[in-house]
């Protein structure tokens, strides 16, 4: 099911969060306003301490926000309890009920709705069979791995049918293996079931493959929201450049071109095209990123003159890392080819060339 | 409309609420049979003494002036009360030696449990428990069986010939400093294991990396180090040997006195209640000193440890 | 040869005296044990096996009055103790400071703080004062005094077992739409009663060994076993009363044994 842009599921408006009182006083979340659409794989994307995690249970409603409504489906549901909100969560540690076996544990939600114990059991077998994990219904949580008890988690949490799945941080106590595996049967199992995630992550790449949208967030703020093609090519902000992949910042003298880009001039008096940041009239300095993969080191002039400093393999790519000559340093990334080298030798004087386009004009 | 907001500053208020509720039955019951009856005991220390105990409702300070000092039969002249300052010298002096006692006894004993192997700490750890949790009467009548004149301890001593009449150990204060250390040595294991098992043994091997003989490391590294529990094991222990009844009553048989004998000797032949309300007061007072020397020391140390 | 390595926990001594501790404590105790099962009288001199002072203790009608006692106040006192300190450790335990709380702390471990002698005198100060006022001398006195002193020893290992629960466990109860009262009766009750049954086991074994409050706080015929026994301490001592101490000391250490189990056990 693709996700439906037209209806809001969440829809946060105005959202403050502020903890402690007089000088101690912090905002773990400063006037956050974002909505989150119906079906959609939606991420939080931020360091830890940025308020994503707050957010999320301001909506689970573990917390209540100090300012602020929190809509579910055009519902202010900013004043219920947890236990009246059909929204369930996925917790870090899990927090599997230890007294329970797995099937209780799944079975829990629906119980406590009140619902007929044979739909309870019905209920419970599917969702074991959702998450492939039938042959251990009877186990108790304790007697199963990791990542049994991360699937226990998923299960126990879609078993009551939320409107809304909240995941926190959920993949970060399994190891690298498991962790991609379960990025994919996530992914699956959001699609087969139709259901809103929202999902709090740190790691930019666990963001950028599972998610529809995702949202940047640094110090209580929601800094830019869109698709991983869009925060990743073209970050409105500073933070948002630095904090997803690897990235050059360049200073340059920007003005207006034609279909809302600009023509950035740079330190070596070349010009290049570059797209702009949403909502954002480009005049004079400003800083420009460049994404390493979208530059490419040439011998002769290029757009950037500069002396190789660095090379550095890591088996699918090269890094070369170039002193320019107008000062600051520039990393380009190039595919390995076979049993070649990088053709390129320390202290070479090198050009960089940018591809149209692959610059983007930053709001700071 | 009530705002998110409202609503859990409403919810923290019900909960303090709850939290008081909940804690009601432990504060009452604690009140009745506690706090509030000591409360009494103060009242009472300003009273008159009854003819047959009890008191007379008349204010007086004489309870506390008779703590210390007593009044001349003859001329009315205050003097210190010797038999009360005795009592309170054999009680501190007692409760300090058994503190060093078990200190020297219990120390190399927790070290001996900490150093064993993860497996067996466990075993070694009930071994001193079960003792601690015995009744502390039977102990203390144990002792009396072994250390009486026709005791297994006397009956050895002749047999092999050291003596050919049997020592007379009970009745006398040395009984009480023996029945003491035996009774208060898990009290002061205890707390020491819980400070040594802590240690970080790759300190020691530093030490000895840095040239320190045996002795020194456990002089300049193992004794600071797990001086909290050396602390706490000694007010363990010296609190409860001040305030010591029934090892006293037992193996002192009535003649040598502690605080706790003396104190209750003043609610039966003594018939005075408010001195022995005092006296109550006074024990309570130096314990509670003791206490409070150890609370700021622990939060001082916890400090200082982050 | 292969050379024994460097020590590094070894201090000279240290285990020799521990060893020398270890026999000590359990000297005496072996002794009361070994000469209740004595022929004759002494408790000093073996004469021979023999059960008679079990028989005798067991046909003293004392010693069973005064242990049925100790046991129905120990009972109340310990069940009454653990209902108002799991109470007390829940509204005292995972929840930021809050006006009131330390003073909570100090007043439910008063008991621990005070010489149980001076303890003793007040409660009788003030219990001889009711019973002349109401004319009531039941165990109800007893029964109170126990109480008290029984609740800091059984929010000991409640609170400590509270403290080691995970709170998200009841969040997540919460999230799963159990109402505040269901999520304490499905979670927090059944994961908690490890340390309730330990602090019931703690406070029945504290009231059992109490001397010296009921001591003070009994009417006249209401020994509890220890006090019948510091009475007969006074007198000659047979080996009856090694074995009465022998019974004791079994059942105490069978609850104490039971109470490890119990609090060691994980979830």
């Amino acid at each position: 099911m693709p996700a439906n842009p037209d209806r809001g599921a969440i829809d946060v408006r105005g959202v403050s969060k502020i903890f402690g009182s007089g000088a101690d006083r912090v905002a773990a979340l400063d006037d956050v306003s974002v909505v989150i659409c119906e079906n959609e794989f939606f991420t939080l994307l931020g360091p830890s301490g940025c308020g994503k995690t707050t957010l999320l249970r301001l909506i689970a409603g573990f917390d209540f926000p100090t300012y602020g409504q929190i809509l579910l489906h055009g519902q202010d549901i900013a004043p219920l309890p947890p236990f009246k909100r059909p929204v369930n969560t996925v917790f870090q540690s899990y927090a599997l009920f230890p007294h329970m076996t797995v099937a209780q544990n799944i079975g829990f939600g629906l119980e406590m709705l009140g619902k007929p114990k044979d739909e309870v059991t019905a209920r419970v077998d599917q969702m074991l069979k959702l998450v492939k994990m039938e042959a251990l219904k009877n186990r108790k949580t304790s007697q199963i791995s990791g990542g049994q008890q991360q699937r226990v988690a998923l299960a126990r949490a879609l078993a009551p049918q939320p409107k809304v799945l909240l995941l926190d941080e959920p993949l970060s106590a399994l190891d690298y293996k498991l962790r991609k595996e379960m990025q994919i049967e996530l992914k699956r199992l959001q699609h087969e079931t139709g259901i809103t995630f929202i999902f709090v992550t740190h790691d930019q790449e666990e963001a950028l493959t599972m998610s529809d949208r995702i949202a940047v967030m640094s110090q209580g703020k929601i800094l830019q929201v869109g698709t991983p093609w869009d925060i990743y090519d073209k970050p409105s902000e500073r933070f948002v450049a630095d904090f997803i992949g690897e990235t050059n910042f360049l200073t340059a003298k920007v003005e207006p071109a034609e279909g809302g880009k600009a023509n950035a001039t740079l330190s070596s008096g070349k010009t290049i095209a570059a797209t702009v940041a949403e909502n954002l009239v480009p005049s004079g300095e400003a800083t420009i990123v460049v994404r390493p993969e979208h530059a490419r080191v040439v011998k002769g002039e290029g757009h950037l003159p500069g002396v190789i400093d660095n090379i550095v393999y890591f088996g699918t790519d090269t890094n070369i890392h170039v002193r320019l000559d107008g000062g600051g340093a520039f990393i380009v990334r190039q595919q390995n080819t076979r049993s070649a080298g990088s053709g390129f030798e320390l202290g070479e004087h090198v050009g960089i060339l940018i591809a149209d386009d692959a610059a983007q004009v930053l709001k700071d | 409309m009530t705002t998110a907001a409202e609503i859990a500053a409403r919810a923290e208020r019900d909960d303090i609420r709850k939290r008081w509720l909940l804690s009601t039955p432990a504060l009452v019951i604690i009140f009745l049979a506690g706090i509030g009856p000591l409360l009494v005991v103060v009242l009472y220390s300003f009273l008159t003494p009854g003819p047959y105990g009890d008191v007379k409702w008349e204010f007086s300070t004489d309870a506390w002036v008779g703590v210390f000092l007593q009044r001349d039969i003859f001329d009315d002249t205050l003097g210190i009360a010797d038999a009360h300052l005795s009592i309170f010298l054999r009680s501190v002096r007692l409760s300090f030696a058994t503190t060093i006692l078990t200190l020297l006894f219990g120390f190399p004993t927790a070290y001996f449990i900490a150093t064993r192997p993860e497996r067996t700490q466990a075993l070694w750890l009930f071994v001193i428990t079960i003792p601690f949790w015995t009744n502390l009467l039977i102990r203390t009548f144990a002792v009396q069986e072994v250390i009486r004149n026709e005791g297994i301890l006397n009956t050895a001593l002749i047999w092999l010939g050291v003596t050919s009449t049997p020592i007379q150990i009970l009745y006398t204060d040395w009984a009480i400093g023996i029945g003491m250390v035996y009774v208060y040595l898990p009290l002061m294991v205890l707390p020491l294991y819980a400070s040594m098992e802590k240690l970080d043994f790759r300190l020691v091997e530093a030490g000895y990396d840095l040239y320190a003989t045996r002795f020194q490391v456990l002089r300049r590294i193992i004794i600071p180090l797990v001086k909290p529990g050396i602390i706490a094991g000694s007010i363990l222990v010296f609190i409860p040997s001040l305030g010591a009844y029934v090892t006293p009553r037992v193996l002192g048989g009535g003649k040598q006195m502690m605080l706790g004998n003396l104190i209750e000797l003043q609610f039966g032949a003594g018939r005075n209640w408010p001195l022995g309300a005092a006296l109550a007061l006074t024990l309570t007072v130096i314990v509670t000193v003791a206490l409070l020397f150890y609370v700021r020391y622990a939060a001082h140390s916890e400090q200082r440890h982050g | 040869m292969a050379r024994s390595n460097f020590a590094i926990k070894r201090q000279p001594g240290f285990a020799t005296i521990a060893i020398f501790c270890f026999a000590l404590l359990y000297l005496p105790i072996v002794t009361l044990v070994v000469y209740a099962f004595n022929e004759g009288n002494s408790v000093a001199i073996w004469q021979g096996f023999s059960l008679r002072w079990f028989r005798q203790a067991w046909n003293n009608q004392q010693v069973l009055e005064a242990s049925i006692r100790s046991v129905q106040i120990a009972s109340v006192a310990a069940v009454v103790a653990t209902i108002a300190a799991t109470m007390a450790a829940l509204a005292t335990t995972r929840t930021k400071p809050y006006r009131g709380l330390t003073f909570k702390y100090a007043f439910i471990n008063q008991p621990l703080m005070i010489p149980e002698i001076v303890t003793a005198v007040a409660l009788l100060i003030v219990f001889a004062r009711i019973k002349v006022a109401t004319g009531y001398s039941g165990l109800g006195y007893l029964i109170a005094a126990h109480t008290a002193f029984c609740i800091p020893f059984a929010y000991l290992p409640i609170r400590a077992r509270l403290e080691s629960m995970d709170l998200t466990l009841e969040t997540a109860a919460a999230d799963l739409y159990a109402t505040p009262w269901k999520t304490f009766t499905r979670i927090t009750l059944p994961l908690l009663w490890p340390g309730i049954i330990a602090g019931l086991m703690l406070a029945f074994v504290i009231s059992l060994d109490d001397v010296v409050i009921t001591e003070f706080v009994k009417s006249g015929g209401q020994d509890t076993l220890p006090t019948y026994m510091l009475g007969q301490l006074r007198r000659v001592v047979t080996p009856e009363m090694n074995a009465i101490s022998t019974v004791f000391l079994l059942i105490s250490i069978l609850i104490v044994t039971l109470f490890f189990f119990i609090s060691r056990r994980r979830t």
